[in-house]
């Protein structure tokens, strides 16, 4: 066993000696260029982005392009985002939005610049409109893309094992996932549905759950195809807690909305003549897949910035002085894997609470009436 | 702060690409894999629980029988020491028997034997009497001869027995 232990750490303190001296190395190169902004850094690596930005060497930026897709009065364009070059460039009158309200967008130059390609001036340029049906794949889009391909094959071809064998002791990646399958069955479905409904409900659950711990765990891999900020984006979890709030409310029996509009335990001054609790109530059908979605923004999110963070504080000292840089490195460094190692925890966590509270969600919509309730009606 | 509005607004394409992906993702895992694999946890879990269950009546079956052959072995054990015992019982009483009849026929034999000898014995003194008697016969003639051939003696001998007459 001590034999295997030092086989790991030694490969693990090379990766982070390599680590260290690799962003002293990136951080010189930084701070010859221009001033280091961690609020632009860090912001740059969780928003969107319509390329893959990978490294910048000697201040040329090394990133993965990807299509620009937009509907743009009533026509499909599409293009590559490298001709665009991280806003330096406008191809066909297309740019990335320069000013503060179209920042992070592709905007339609007017003007001059109408169907302009080429460098541009952002002094000059005026802008016509902002490109509202864009449906580029942008970075998050890419990753949505890969998790999903990579979500497919690995459940796919573990379902191909069960059907070769399914009285066989589960092996290798089977035996891994599958108790965080029962996990989600006995500890969240069954518990919160009920063993009669759960079935119905448990295949979008293990997907809700799947999705949420493959994009998490994406997140916290620095390099392509990792490092997109997907499960820490509103418009993901957004969607993700909208289907939530769609099946909840689907499977509302009458149970359900009697409880919400016309609740029995609820004395009836709350409810005639100004119906407080039955809006209240309302509201709470609302908050939920709204509550759903910011815990799970917020949480990926604010792991990311701290992790960024971290990282960003190299840059900052460096950009001081190369040798606060380094005597900061083994902290940041030190930080920056415990920070990891919580994050990965936070993953686990955050994939089982969206997925737990989905599914007590749904087991509440779809509840019988109790007995004792019953009584109390009639 | 901008940065931060392009932080919380929804993006379109985003929104668009993540209703498609996630619905198709949904859609094939809820097709092909995931009642594959519930189904087969399900089964599996099924079986093992059913053999489970027949190893524990296996399990107890096999007490029962162990049991059953401790009872076996028990039985059989008593009913061989008591055809042990029976055995030995018989056999004694055979020896005893075959031993009194022996001594029985001993005795017997003796008697007889006893028998034969004292009327042997009763035989042979009856002769040895005639012998003894003849031979007093013959010594006696033979005495009486001898005092008879001398005329002395004759009268001797008459006149003891004129004697023994006279005395009558």
């Amino acid at each position: 066993m001590t034999y295997d232990k030092t086989k790991h750490i030694i490969p693990f303190f090379f990766c982070s000696l390599v680590l260290l001296f690799s962003s002293i190395f990136s951080m010189s190169v930084k701070a010859e260029e221009e001033e280091f902004n961690p609020g632009e850094y860090i912001m740059g690596h969780i928003t969107d982005d319509y390329g893959w930005h990978i490294t910048t060497i000697n201040d040329h930026h090394i990133s993965i392009p990807l299509p620009v897709m937009l509907f743009d009065n009533g026509s499909f364009v599409a293009f590559s985002s490298s001709k665009l070059h991280h806003g330096q460039q406008a191809y066909k009158g297309y740019a990335l939005g320069f000013t503060e309200e179209t920042e992070g967008s592709i905007v339609k130059l007017g003007g001059n610049y109408a169907e302009y390609t080429g460098e541009i001036d952002h002094e000059a340029a005026s802008i016509d409109h902002v490109c509202k049906y864009d449906i580029s794949i942008t970075k998050n889009v890419c990753a949505l893309l890969i998790s999903i391909a990579l979500l497919c094959w690995i459940f796919l071809s573990v379902a191909k094992k069960y059907k070769e064998g399914p009285l066989k002791a589960p092996k290798g990646m089977q035996s891994l996932l599958e108790p965080l399958i029962l996990f989600i069955r006995d500890d969240v479905a069954i518990p919160s549905i009920g063993e009669e409904k759960y079935q119905k409900y448990f295949p979008y659950l293990l997907t809700l759950f799947f999705f949420i711990l493959v994009n998490n765990l994406m997140g916290l891999i620095p390099i392509f195809p990792g490092g997109a900020n997907l499960t820490g984006n509103i418009t993901v979890t957004g969607v993700l807690a909208i289907i939530t709030f769609f099946i909840t409310n689907i499977s509302g029996n009458k149970h359900y909305w009697k409880d919400i509009f016309n609740s029995p335990s609820v004395p009836w001054p709350l409810k005639f003549p100004l119906p407080l609790m039955p809006v209240i109530e309302f509201i709470g059908i609302l908050t939920k897949p709204f509550v759903l979605m910011i815990r799970l923004f917020a949480n990926i999110t604010a792991g990311h910035i701290i992790v960024l963070g971290f990282i960003g504080l190299i840059f900052i000292f460096g950009a001081m002085s190369p040798a606060i840089g380094y005597a900061v490195s083994p902290v940041s460094i030190f930080f920056y894997i415990f920070m990891g190692l919580l994050e990965l925890l936070v993953a686990f966590i955050q994939a089982f609470v969206f997925t737990l509270l989905s599914a007590i969600y749904i087991g509440m919509a779809v509840e019988e009436p109790h007995h004792g309730e019953l009584k109390t009606e009639n | 702060m901008v940065l931060a509005a392009s932080l919380i607004n929804p993006s379109f394409g985003l929104l668009f690409w993540m209703l498609i992906g996630f619905g198709i993702l949904v859609f094939i895992l809820a097709k092909f894999a995931w009642p594959v694999i519930t189904k087969s946890i399900a089964k599996r879990e099924e079986y093992i629980e059913t053999q489970l269950a027949e190893a524990e009546k296996i399990k107890n079956e096999l007490a029962n029988m162990e049991k059953k052959h401790d009872e076996m072995m028990a039985q059989t054990k008593a009913e061989r020491d008591k055809i042990l015992s029976d055995a030995r019982k018989i056999s004694e009483k055979m020896y005893e028997e075959a031993k009194l009849k022996a001594n029985n026929e001993a005795s017997a034999l003796i008697e007889d034997a006893k028998k034969a000898i004292n009327f042997e014995k009763m035989k042979a003194m009856t002769d040895i009497k005639n012998e003894i008697a003849n031979l007093s016969i013959d010594i006696a003639e033979k005495l009486i001869r001898k005092e008879l051939a001398d005329k002395d003696k004759q009268e001797q001998l008459i006149e003891d027995w004129m004697k023994e007459i006279n005395l009558n």
